[in-house]
């Protein structure tokens, strides 16, 4: 695949979220606006893209009946790491996503990539899917985010068009669920054409 | 492709990812003790800035045990008292930073985190009406209740609870101060 | 008392997968069979549990003294994949139909974002069963993880008798599969939102 391929392939071929259904939890749960979903998306890639150089590093030399708990451990830290660049310097960020940004330990991007591309690529071509499928999910999730934002808040951004409350079931439990369901449907059906 | 799996290089490897990770971290850890530190700091400064006149002292955090349970506060010298208030609310925790001054006037007050229903309890912190009677709230003069409760606050239309929680918080915190200078 | 307000509160008020959404991924995954949900929701429920209380242990007696609380999450994930690879390999010996039935789900439970969600969330939120908030001690972390799993297993086996009954009917092409079940699961939560404020 080429290299302009490799950073593309996160938005429509495989896309994390409609295509490899990857990473629902947070999808679901730090999509309540655009702006939530854009730094949830921003923060998972900055964990992906480095894990996912180190584990393209070390995979040669790790033994292969150990090799989860050792990206485990390796994801694990770079999570830490954000936790805690996010509390000096970002805190607001950090207290919205409260406790998502522990649980991209678990996301099943972030080890799912590890196993299936960058412990079997280069280190510059594991970088570039880092990147590539963490801008197609930091996009889905500013999407998914923007109709969440807008149908339950009236507002695009935090910029408020639509006076008082608007359906508030979109940015609670219920919303969540049927924004993602609809938006899959729309994507199988533009995908499919 | 990857090592031999035998016991000697399966325990060397994940010791030594262990061992590299747990220095890079406690290294980051060091570094960024600091700037968190600030950065909580400058959270409940703003707080406190909120709830109280203007000041230039040196915010105190002390405790007091009020009925048995321990309240937090800032004491101001000049401006008064920032207390921190925890109740139950409807959907969790509701807590609140209430700024009272010198005279037992209630200056304003600030929620700092809460689980309240969007559009409903949640607008305990955008509801400008309901927020600022609290502003200068003579506790002497009026009860810190609901209307429905024979008090004088007036609760949020469709969140009784949440407006109850709230007024109980404030009430709280009048009780520390009255605790604070009963011996005055 | 306080142990049933905790009971009714993670089975239905606070449901983890219809109001906290952890655990999405398996329940997706599994429900489309009313057995495996069934088997997966046991297996589950046995790792958030166990895992919850070795976890808080760890917190409490080696991580909070030494001053290592940045290393809960690299603690945490690494004690939860330890049990779950216990747990494969007694219920390898203990029940084979069982473990050919989850296959792959079992090793997935370690990326379920309910286990170390539910760890987390014990030792750091305050929670307001009987009284003012607090953090809970070890018997009400241990009942709270209980009753939680109890809550995804409802929700996954619900929602599998949901999902195999639509499997029988005509789902417009574009719908079938995941988009229908999202948009059922949707319908769920907000049936569960009808809980909220009891406790």
């Amino acid at each position: 695949m080429s290299k302009f391929g490799l950073i593309t392939k996160g938005l429509l071929k495989e896309n994390p979220t409609f295509v490899l259904v990857l990473g629902m939890c947070p999808t679901l749960a730090t999509t309540t606006s655009a702006m939530n979903g854009l730094e949830m998306g921003l923060a998972t890639m900055f964990v992906l893209i480095l894990s996912n150089i180190v584990i393209s590093l070390i995979a040669p030399v790790v033994p292969d009946k150990v090799h989860i708990p050792v990206y485990i451990v390796v994801i694990a830290t770079f999570v830490t790491l954000l936790q805690l660049l996010m509390q000096a310097y970002t805190p607001d960020v950090y207290e919205t996503l409260g406790l998502f940004i522990p649980l991209i330990v678990v996301n099943c991007i972030v080890l799912g990539r590890a196993e299936a591309f960058a412990s079997k690529n280069s280190v510059g071509d594991s970088a570039l899917d880092g990147i590539g499928i963490g801008i197609g999910f930091t996009l889905t999730l500013t999407v998914i985010g923007m109709v969440r934002e807008i149908l339950g808040s009236g507002s695009i951004f935090g910029w408020k068009f639509i006076p008082g409350d608007g359906i508030l079931a979109f940015v609670m439990a219920p919303g969540a669920f049927l924004v993602l369901g609809y938006l899959m449907v729309l994507f199988n059906k533009l995908a499919k054409r | 492709m990857a090592a031999k799996s035998n016991l000697k290089n399966m325990v060397l490897s994940l010791t030594l990812v262990c061992l590299v990770c747990s220095a890079l971290l406690g290294g980051v850890y060091a570094l960024t003790a600091e700037p968190i530190r600030q950065a909580e700091e400058a959270k409940v400064a703003a707080s406190i800035a909120r709830v109280l006149p203007p000041f230039e002292a040196q915010p105190q955090l002390e405790s007091v045990l009020v009925d048995d349970e321990a309240y937090s506060y800032y004491r101001v010298p000049g401006a008064g008292y920032a207390v921190l208030s925890t109740v139950v609310g409807f959907g969790g925790p509701l807590s609140l930073m209430v700024g009272i001054d010198e005279n037992g006037i209630v200056v304003n007050t600030v929620v700092l985190s809460h689980s309240e229903t969007p559009g409903l309890g949640a607008k305990c912190t955008t509801d400008e009406l309901f927020i600022d009677q609290f502003q200068g709230w003579n506790p002497a003069e009026k009860k810190l209740s609901v209307i429905k409760d024979g008090g004088d606050v007036d609760a949020i239309t469709a969140s009784t609870i949440t407006s109850r929680a709230y007024a109980k918080a404030i009430d709280n915190a009048v009780k520390v101060y009255s605790k604070l200078t009963e011996n005055e | 008392m306080e142990f049933i307000l905790i009971i009714v509160s993670a089975i239905f008020v606070n449901n983890i997968v219809l109001a906290q959404f952890l655990g999405v991924c398996p329940f997706m995954g599994v429900s489309n069979k009313l057995s495996t949900a069934t088997g997966m929701s046991g297996a589950v429920c046995f790792v958030i549990t166990l895992a919850t209380v070795v976890t808080y242990l760890i917190n409490q007696y080696f991580l909070e003294p030494l001053g290592l609380r940045f290393l809960q999450t690299i603690a945490f994930i690494l004690v939860i994949a330890a049990l779950v690879q216990i747990v494969e390999i007694v219920l390898k010996k203990i029940s084979q139909s069982l473990y050919q039935a989850l296959g792959i789900f079992l090793p997935l439970i370690t990326t379920n974002c309910a286990v170390l969600g539910v760890a987390i969330n014990v030792v750091t939120k305050e929670f307001t069963f009987g009284g003012a908030p607090h953090v809970l001690n070890l018997g009400e972390a241990t009942v709270y993880a209980l009753a939680t799993s109890l809550g995804y297993g409802l929700a996954m086996i619900l929602f599998a008798g949901l999902r195999e009954q639509m499997s029988r009917n005509n789902v417009p092409e574009a719908f079938k599969g995941l988009p229908i079940a999202f948009i059922t699961v949707g319908i769920m939560a907000m049936a569960f939102l009808g809980f909220s404020g009891i406790v």
